[in-house]
């Protein structure tokens, strides 16, 4: 007869298979929600199983946990489509907040006598637990717009963030060699807590995909080092699957940024505010009204629309939908192509327009359409900017100079409904508004596609 | 170094090869599911939690833990429960198998 122990190793290494291929089943929509099950599954097991653990004497404040846990992870569920960004962030830093509070708790119960390898996985753990807690409570403020989402940068930043990290890892380094001075325990949890705060302060709203994603990563590995601490293989490879999720993410969006990855790992990704060009010539754009965009709509074969991160703030993803249905009806090929950093996070539109009931085989990312432009009637952009700026291709002396970008401009026609001329995010100025071939559409995301849908139902029934 | 701790580097060096080659294949469609779904997985720290208060060794770990439990277990509801919200609406436009 094994003992219980022994069952529960088991039931560990059951949930770990599970967690695995958890995420091999995302690899497709068509098998993505029995991901979802086995993981549910997985997670089952691994709590029923250590509530076996004979160390437990006292079940009261883990069933007020569990409840407790339960009753507001239930509303976070259950947040609108348009607020996953932010639930992501805070959910990021829960988990931080569990690994940092379990840390602590361990050094506490093991201090003085704490070895050295224990020391330097406890205080990776906490470091990294405590700063990912702030910096994604940060981050989750931007994004609520609690706070500025404007970057707020001054002078020598990064030395100074850079500084406060080296506090915390030099004394962390002091406590590996010296375990004993449990009184400079409170410095290492502490001083990242500062650092979390200060690297999210530069960060501006089109870097939150990276921000986020990077956050995922350390929140992971954090959870890796846990494992280490505790001796549980199961958490070591969550973590270890958590922070590679996250750090491939990361480099997918810096990529996408053309910015350089140690650029990402160090969090330095305040925008390099480069001076915008000054005294901004007036150059003449063509505009057009619903009715002339609609009628060229309705002619093409061939239609790319392309969304960013306005048409999430203008809410305007049912809108797009109900202009879908009507090319569609009208036998025009409409597609989707998107950016890899439009919206706040990673796949962030192809929820929104999953939600509006766009089939996901329309969603194109940027490789997959990219092809297709040349051959593309006309190129509808709502809501984004420096994703389909050409200068990017063209204009070495451009901010954003070698970011991949959605090629638009190679298209017959090209749409830009946007609310005025104001630059994008980087506050660089789009050559594509001034081509020939480009057409303003001037007005919110959702009423001037509204206008267009109506337009399409009215005019030739 | 003791056997325990190379062997646990060495689960750790293995799973993290496992999540790149399998999050590689993950389609950029379901990215923000993918960090959800992650973030869930990732809460298995509950356990750690639970025994941490389990044991009752001192007041501090009883309060910290618990209040561990509490994050960790709605990062698992939370995010499984949204995962499967955003999964379900992924529709395609062909006709779906029987």
């Amino acid at each position: 007869m094994p003992s219980t122990n022994t069952i529960i190793e088991i039931i560990y290494l059951v949930a770990a298979a599970l967690f695995i291929l958890s995420l091999k089943w995302m690899s497709s929509p068509t098998t993505a929600r029995h991901g979802v099950w086995a993981g549910e599954l997985g997670m089952l097991l691994a709590v029923g199983g250590t509530l076996l653990h004979h160390g437990i004497v006292d079940y009261r404040w883990i069933a007020i946990g569990l409840v407790l846990g339960s009753i507001i992870g239930v509303p976070l569920g259950m947040v609108q489509m348009t607020a996953v960004p932010q639930r992501t962030a805070l959910s990021h830093a829960f988990g931080a907040l569990c690994v940092t509070l379990v840390g602590t708790s361990e050094f506490y119960l093991r201090a003085p006598n704490v070895p050295r390898f224990m020391m330097a996985v406890l205080s990776m753990e906490v470091i990294l637990g405590s700063l990912t807690f702030t910096g994604s409570l940060m981050a989750a403020g931007k994004l609520e717009e609690f706070l500025p989402q404007r970057p707020i940068t001054y002078k020598s930043q990064n030395l100074v963030n850079l500084s406060v990290l080296a506090v915390a890892i030099g004394v962390a380094a002091y406590l590996v060699i010296h375990p004993e001075r449990t009184a400079l325990f409170p410095v290492i949890l502490g001083v990242p807590l500062l650092f979390g705060v200060l690297m999210i302060v530069p960060i501006g709203g089109a870097d939150m995909p990276t921000v986020i994603s990077l956050l995922n990563s350390y929140a992971g590995l954090s959870a890796a080092a846990m494992g280490f601490v505790l001796d549980s293989k199961l958490l070591i490879i969550a973590g270890a699957l958590d922070g590679a999720s996250g750090f491939i993410l990361s480099v997918n969006m810096s990529k996408a940024m053309n910015r350089s990855f140690s650029n990402v790992l160090f969090g330095a990704f305040g925008q390099e505010q480069a001076a915008v060009a000054g005294g901004k010539e007036t150059r003449a754009v063509r505009s057009a009204t619903p009715e002339e965009a609609a009628a060229i709509l309705a002619a093409a074969n061939k239609v790319v629309i392309v969304p960013g991160y306005g048409m999430a703030v203008a809410q305007a993803q049912h809108k797009v939908r109900e202009l879908y249905d009507a090319l569609t009806k009208r036998g025009v090929d409409v597609k989707f192509g998107i950016h890899p950093v439009a919206g706040r996070m990673p796949g962030h539109m192809n929820v929104l327009l999953a939600e509006a009931d766009i089939p996901y085989d329309k969603l194109l990312d940027m490789d997959e359409i990219n092809g297709e432009f040349p051959q593309t009637d006309v190129a509808l952009v709502i809501g984004a900017n420096d994703v389909t700026n050409p200068a990017a291709r063209t204009d070495p002396s451009s901010p954003i100079f070698g970011m991949p970008i959605l090629d638009v401009d190679k298209a017959r026609t090209v749409m830009v409904i946007k609310r005025g001329m104001s630059a994008g995010f980087a506050g660089i100025d789009n050559p594509l508004f001034y081509l020939d071939k480009t057409l303003m559409l001037f007005g919110d995301a959702k009423g001037f596609a509204g206008d267009i849908v109506r337009e399409l139902g009215g005019g030739h029934g | 170094m003791s056997g325990d701790l190379l062997t646990s580097l060495y689960v750790f060096m293995l799973a993290a090869f496992i999540g790149f080659e399998v999050i590689r294949r993950v389609s950029p469609l379901l990215h923000t599911p993918l960090m959800s779904l992650t973030n869930a997985l990732d809460a298995i720290a509950v356990v750690g939690a639970i025994i941490l208060v389990g044991d009752h060794k001192s007041r501090l770990a009883t309060i910290l833990g618990t209040v561990a439990i509490v994050a960790a277990t709605s990062n698992v509801v939370g995010g499984f429960l949204i995962t499967d919200r955003m999964l379900k609406m992924f529709k395609s436009s062909r006709p779906q198998k029987p």
